[in-house]
């Protein structure tokens, strides 16, 4: 039995997506970035806060603005006893928690700053910390924070600059969100003995008990069937290219080769589905439909497909169309 | 006849896996052959006669697009098959299919579910699917959400920590019955109360275990139902409903969507044996068994529920298969199955399942 | 066909664009539900039930947005379903929709269909590099490219086929207003000197990204006979899947395809879809993908389809007009590009193209596809209800 492969991988769309706004929730992070707290009034006389583009209720849009705030009280809340620094706005113990503002009928879900969790409780007070860097994000309002009866909440700084940059001054059309997730893959039992003869310079494919049709590389079933795929049969190293397409699109990705290059599907001799592969050793311009080819292995090879460096022609005469037309 | 609906439709089979917490030697693929070949062959329908086949799965789970693709794979889709798939929990694609048939053209269905929620930070993937706006940029995961609802609701009913853990204690005794559990023992309530909070209220026992795996049902209609099936487990009455996410619009103490799906649904008389909850955290229970007005002496999740094994994507289906294999074997007459997606119990399915 | 008649009863679309930066995702979707609303004399308040499809949650970063877009949709209260089926999925999602009415469950029923991928990059969304995957990158041309030239090999069209489509299609988007693309300078030459993203295909053989939504009310019978605005009534719907990749498979000529074809055809009674269908809005993300199709939907013989675009006769003043809208390469939100297909059949039945109204339309075919050419689904749409009744 193969050991199981397990690769680290993360999922994040670099510089984090760009999320427009539109005017209604522009105007709510506005107001944020200016140290203030607006909602909007809907037909049956309810403020909510945040805003929606819409009434709920009926549909329509909405459109007046009401300031809320700046003092709030908590309708729930939970302690977060050890914060993610990289995600969280406190890097210290907090309490996420339903805020709702003075003037307003919903709450908003935010961050206190208590100290610990016994200083919350719910319906307690609190008026809001603003940063002094602000963007025009929920983010803008740093926490909120106890307050006791009578005391003042605490004044909003003056919108902090950027060094040699410029106050933003028009309403807020977007905000940028990071989103990064990370993941332990495992390849799977037929992925990784593929992998596995990679890494023994073999190609090798399977099929199923009731089928002699070698997958490659295999995913771990016989598609036809749904059975899984339990025999290893060596295939290649030689194949045919039964179509290709020659790429122009430079910096696809860390490992694209320079361009143009060719992609190739390639029918290894023994496999009945073709793998998709990179051609070289070869001009784009030579390459043609049944062109025959082998592997060509990288320097270092190891349980991963980089271990096919590319296919390279054998110099053989192309192959019947007979042979891998019924491949395409 | 159901409550809504012109076709007696039955689930007829039931398979799930082994779950596990993290299964690192197989694929989804890998994971789901075994248990879509075993729901098919005890069904009793050849896999050529299923009319239609759907799945319910979700690419952010194995970390990137199309990833439901490859499920396809596992059913032996040759000749073309015709198939969908919801991105939502496998409960819903039970809905489709139950749909589908529905119109008439079609007498069967495999329905299935994966996912191996191990691989990724579930609770934190959960986070985006809160208002993209105004709440995933401040990060609160799917526990702390759920906690905020779980305090809402122990600050209504004027209850508090040990009412969750007399549920996670529960439902970890009736799964050490359950072969297909993560989670069972003996605790007692109190035994519970000591572990640490995680997020308050909830601790450790009251969130669902992250569980890799896959499930399947098979249903059908009426005379081919009785055909292969002894004892069809009918679906009476089925129905969804869904609520606002923003928590702070919410009465999160209650669930209104499930009421409402459990009333379209016909569940309105209290007389079930047995109700299979879509409950990740203690305190769903509690408010769904309001919500569905479950009465007190109705045997709640007997599997010991999501708290016991929640493969993500499929928990909602095992909740139909497991009230199903109550009933195919006589433990149960008539019983409630919900399925729930999104934070706070946001969005529910109930359906009323009966043997003859 | 079903237990019931169903309807296109309001038709809605976004205008597309590269990015729409004046609007929220809740903006985008209800722009197109809204104007779907009025088209057909509702409010919010008469939709029994919402279906939502959008391809890969990873385009916008956000996991399951029907979720936080049910108060957006009008959903609070009702049944809310999220259908995902690859490229394919705008047309699933339609199907969905009209079998709730099909099967009684429901009379009416909002589906909304939408993609804000400017949000990251359709290129990054569809081609992340996942562990143990072939480390070669392509990008998504670069899986059809091959497809293509292996399609040219077999048929033996002439290199330029391609291209008309191109052209045709642009040209038609001109006229129209919700089209994300108007290229009002494209021709052969232009076609031809752009650059070779992936040999054979060149830059404006392919489609666009774009951010867009659409959306369709679907009634019942009774709902349709009501409605202010002519109905399109449902006579066939079909959707087909195989797997990825197994022996022999042809990708070019996919029997899913095929299939699926023969289902829609068999229910809304069609022999002969050149003859028997007045035009079709096809899922052409590629240009050649036109005479693929042309084959694959029995419009024309294997390796007859390039002589039909050659001929003019997929041409807005053809016999059998394809994709008078301007298609999928004149604009394609991810998600919402196979219900504008079904949409944009729908509304050449109701008549409501305006400037890219074919004359005499009475039946038309919506088609789309998803994955590795794998997943199809297809609508028959017509002025009369079925059976002519």
């Amino acid at each position: 039995m193969s050991e199981a492969l397990v690769e680290h991988h993360v999922l994040e769309y670099p510089g984090g997506y760009t999320r427009s706004v539109g005017p209604v929730i522009g105007r709510f992070l506005t107001a944020l970035r200016d140290g203030r707290l607006e909602g909007v009034r809907i037909a049956d006389g309810r403020v909510l806060v945040p805003p929606t583009e819409y009434d709920p209720v009926t549909g329509a849009e909405v459109g007046e603005w009401v300031e809320v705030g700046p003092t709030g009280r908590v309708r729930s809340w939970t302690w977060v006893a050890r914060p993610d620094p990289d995600l969280h706005p406190l890097g210290h113990p907090f309490a996420f928690a339903l805020v709702q503002p003075e003037g307003a009928d919903t709450a908003m879900l935010h961050v206190v700053d208590a100290g610990s969790p016994d200083a919350m409780a719910i319906g307690m007070l609190v008026g809001p910390r603003y940063r002094a860097e602000r963007v025009g994000s929920v983010r803008d309002l740093e926490a909120w924070v106890p307050l006791a009866d009578g005391e003042h909440v605490a004044v909003v700084p003056p919108l902090a600059v950027p060094e040699g940059g410029e106050a933003p001054t028009g309403p807020v059309g977007g905000i940028v969100s990071r989103v990064r997730l990370e993941y332990d893959i495992n390849a799977g039992e037929a992925p990784s003995r593929f992998l596995h003869g990679l890494e023994q310079r073999r190609i090798l494919g399977e099929h199923s008990r009731t089928s002699d049709e070698v997958y490659v590389p295999p995913r771990g079933s016989d598609a036809k069937t749904g059975l899984p795929t339990e025999i290893e049969v060596e295939v290649g190293p030689r194949g045919t290219v039964t179509t290709f397409c020659v790429v122009n699109i430079p910096g696809l990705s860390e490992l694209a080769p320079e361009v143009p290059y060719v992609c190739a599907q390639v029918l290894l001799d023994g496999a009945h589905t073709p793998l998709f592969a990179l051609l070289g050793e070869c001009d784009a311009g030579d390459v043609r439909m049944g062109m025959r080819v082998e592997a060509v292995w990288a320097d270092e090879v190891g349980p991963d497909q980089r271990s096919i460096r590319w296919f390279r022609p054998t110099g053989e005469p192309d192959a019947d169309p007979s042979t891998f037309e019924a491949y395409l | 006849m159901g409550a809504n609906g012109i076709r007696d439709v039955a689930i007829v089979s039931f398979a799930q896996s082994r779950y596990v917490a993290r299964d690192d030697r197989h694929n989804e693929v890998e994971m789901i052959i075994p248990v879509v070949r075993e729901a098919v062959e005890r069904s009793g329908i050849p896999k050529e006669k299923i009319g239609f086949t759907i799945s319910g799965s979700c690419d952010y789970l194995s970390g990137g697009p199309f990833t439901f693709v490859a499920g396809l794979d596992a059913v032996g889709a040759w000749p073309p098959i015709r198939e969908s798939h919801v991105e939502m929990d496998a409960a819903f694609a039970l809905y489709e299919a139950w749909v589908a048939i529905q119109v008439g053209d079609l007498d069967s269905a495999l329905v299935y579910g994966f996912g191996k929620s191990s691989m990724g930070d579930l609770h934190r993937i959960l986070t985006l699917q809160a208002d993209p706006y105004y709440v995933a940029p401040l990060w609160p995961s799917a526990v702390h959400l759920a906690a905020l609802q779980a305090q809402a609701y122990l600050a209504e009913a004027g209850a508090d920590a040990r009412a969750l853990a007399e549920v996670a204690a529960r439902s970890q005794r009736s799964a050490r019955s359950n072969p297909n559990a993560v989670r069972s023992g003996d605790a007692t309530a109190e035994e519970l109360l000591t572990e640490p909070e995680i997020a308050t209220p909830l601790r450790a026992a009251d969130i669902a275990p992250i569980t890799d795996g896959a499930a399947a049902v098979v249903i059908a209609a009426g005379d081919v139902a009785r055909d292969v099936c002894e004892r069809p487990a009918w679906i009476r009455g089925i129905d969804h409903r869904i609520d606002s996410q923003a928590l702070g619009v919410r009465q999160l103490h209650t669930s209104r969507s499930a009421r409402q799906a459990a009333a379209n649904a016909g569940a309105g008389r209290d007389d079930f044996d047995v109700a299979e909850l879509h409950a990740q955290f203690s305190h769903e229970e509690l408010i769904l068994r309001d919500a569905l007005g479950l009465a007190p002496d109705v045997d709640v999740n007997p599997s010991g529920g999501p708290l016991a094994a929640n493969p993500f994507m499929s928990a909602g289906l095992v909740r139909f298969g497991e009230v199903a294999s109550r009933i195919h074997d006589g433990r149960a007459d008539r019983g409630l199955a919900h399925a729930a997606s999104g934070p706070a119990l946001q969005q529910n399915l109930v359906a009323v399942v009966e043997g003859d | 066909m079903g237990a019931n008649r169903c309807a296109v009863v309001g038709v809605g679309q976004t205008k597309h664009a590269a990015e729409r930066l004046d609007v929220s995702m809740p903006g985008l979707v209800r722009e197109a539900a809204l104007e779907a609303l009025e088209d057909a004399g509702m409010d919010w308040g008469d939709i029994d039930a919402v279906v939502m499809g959008k391809a890969p949650d990873t385009f916008e970063g956000v996991v399951m947005p029907e979720l936080f877009l049910a108060d957006a949709l009008g959903a609070a209260g009702k049944p809310l379903l999220r259908v995902h089926t690859a490229g394919s999925v705008g047309g699933s999602t339609a199907i969905v929709a009209a079998k709730l009415v099909e099967a009684g469950i429901h009379e009416r029923v909002l589906t909304v269909a939408f993609e804000k991928q400017s949000e990251s990059n359709a290129t990054w969304g569809l081609t992340v590099e996942m562990p143990f995957q072939a480390p070669l990158v392509a990008g998504a041309g670069g899986y059809f490219a091959p497809l293509i030239r292996a399609y040219i090999h077999r048929s033996g069209a002439p290199d330029h086929i391609g291209m008309l489509v191109a052209v045709k299609d642009r040209l038609a988007a001109l006229r129209n207003p919700k089209a994300h693309l108007h290229l009002p300078d494209i021709d052969l030459a232009t076609v031809e000197e752009s650059f070779m993203l992936w040999d054979p295909l060149r830059y404006l053989e392919a489609c666009p990204s774009s951010d867009g939504a659409m959306a369709m009310v679907i009634g019942s019978e009774q709902v349709a006979e009501a409605a202010p605005n002519p109905p399109a009534w449902v006579h066939g719907m079909a959707m087909r899947s195989e797997p990825t990749m197994f022996a022999g498979r042809d990708q070019i000529d996919p029997r899913a395809g095929r299939d699926c074809a023969a289902d829609v055809y068999a229910q809304a009674g069609i022999s002969d879809p050149r003859r028997d269908l007045d035009v079709a809005e096809t899922y052409v993300p590629f240009s050649w993908f036109e005479p693929m199709w042309l084959e694959n939907l029995g419009f024309a013989g294997p390796g007859e389809g390039w002589k039909l675009t050659e001929q003019g006769a997929t041409a807005p003043d053809g016999d059998i007009p394809w994709n008078p809208s301007g298609g999928v390469l004149s604009s394609n939100p991810i998600g919402a590009s196979g219900m504008i297909r079904f949409g944009e059949a729908a509304q050449q039945v109701r008549g409501r193209c305006g400037d890219y109204q074919v004359d005499g339309v009475r039946r038309a075919l919506g088609h789309a596809y998803g994955g590795g050419s794998q997943f199809f689904a297809m609508w028959v749409v017509g002025t009369d209800k079925p059976d002519g009744s």
